[in-house]
């Protein structure tokens, strides 16, 4: 399937970001293989040089290794992808903490919102 | 590498491009864009042979571009008539004869890809499948450099999406250069590296896809606007 892209980002972030969720949600398993850079460029429908990049920035986080002669795999290490979901969770609740403060909500009517709708659940 | 200095092109007493100077980098898919009557086609022509500029010179890995020595040059006209009395395969058989570096089985590949037959005559096909063929007859030949005058023009958005999936697939050295016209932005983008603005007949801005949605926040169709308005 083809990808639609945000705007306001590169479109780099967006596919890193993609597959960050991927992993997260299960989608991708440790030690899974990834497809080649060109086959990933066509299945999302971008720039081949986009993947590289995708590909290298995934290395440098270290949720993907790259094995000589053989392709790109989920690293099978739990405890990167443990705090990958670490990571994510604080991103996921700063960001929602800065959009109540733009909002001008306090943090204490949120958490009671909150915990209204844990219980209508 | 393509460099183009100092080009000029007038036609009759209309200039229609003026002292263009820029370099395309091996390797990289490059949005030619601006708005109708900018010039583009007529720099792709200028670029592929088919025209002599009226002043400057455009080179290919050193040497000066002319009609005989766009050999490693692969161009794709804006023109829906493209050999209408042929068939796709006669028309890759015509390409293979013209271009020794065209594989027929490529293009062959290339079609089935892009979900196309070859046994029908031109004339009798949509504009889609007219599409599909003409990039595979380009696609077919194995140059460094290919320049496409609005291939996705006119096309519906999944014959779009086709093309845009074949052009990644099948591109395929490290060293192959594409420059490609397109009024198609927001479908395109995503396969391009950089822009290359034209505005009355001037390169206004040669940009990094990556640079306008990092520097500027904005994707390319908000980008081009922008560049319009400001002058």
């Amino acid at each position: 399937m083809t990808v639609d892209f945000s705007r306001d980002k590169p479109i780099y972030t967006q596919l890193v970001e993609k597959i960050c969720g991927d992993i997260i949600r299960g989608n991708r398993q440790l030690g899974e293989k990834m497809p080649s850079v060109r086959e990933y460029a066509v299945e999302v429908g971008v720039n081949v040089n986009t993947v590289q990049r995708v590909y290298k920035e995934l290395e440098q986080m270290r949720l993907t290794e790259t094995k000589r002669g053989q392709g790109t795999y989920i690293t099978s290490d739990d405890s990167e992808i443990s705090a990958l979901r670490e990571d994510m969770k604080e991103k996921i609740v700063e960001q929602f903490f800065h959009n109540v403060t733009e909002f001008g909500f306090t943090k204490q009517e949120i958490i009671e919102q909150l915990q209204k709708h844990q219980g209508g659940d | 590498m393509i460099c183009a200095q100092h080009i000029a092109y007038c036609y009759g007493k209309k200039t229609v491009l003026d002292d263009i100077t820029f370099q395309l980098p091996p390797g990289k898919i490059i949005g030619l864009v601006g708005e109708n009557g900018s010039g583009k086609s007529t720099l792709l022509r200028l670029l592929a042979g088919v025209k002599t500029p009226t002043k400057g010179s455009v080179q290919i890995d050193g040497a000066v571009i002319t009609h005989q020595s766009a050999e490693n040059i692969a161009y794709l006209p804006d023109i829906d008539e493209f050999y209408p009395h042929l068939t796709g395969e006669e028309i890759f058989s015509f390409y293979a004869s013209q271009f020794e570096d065209f594989s027929a089985v490529k293009a062959e590949e290339i079609a089935a890809f892009l979900q196309v037959e070859t046994d029908e005559k031109m004339k009798k096909m949509s504009k889609g499948q007219r599409g599909r063929i003409k990039m595979a007859a380009t696609l077919g030949r194995n140059v460094s450099y290919y320049l496409m005058d609005e291939p996705f023009s006119g096309l519906d958005p999944m014959v779009r999406e086709s093309l845009l999936k074949g052009l990644i697939k099948f591109i395929e050295g490290r060293d192959q250069t594409i420059l490609l016209s397109t009024h198609e932005l927001h479908d395109v983008e995503p396969i391009l590296d950089a822009l290359l603005l034209l505005k009355d007949g001037r390169v206004h801005s040669f940009e990094t896809l990556e640079n306008v949605r990092e520097e500027w926040q904005q994707d390319a169709v908000q980008w081009m606007k922008k560049q319009y308005r400001k002058g």
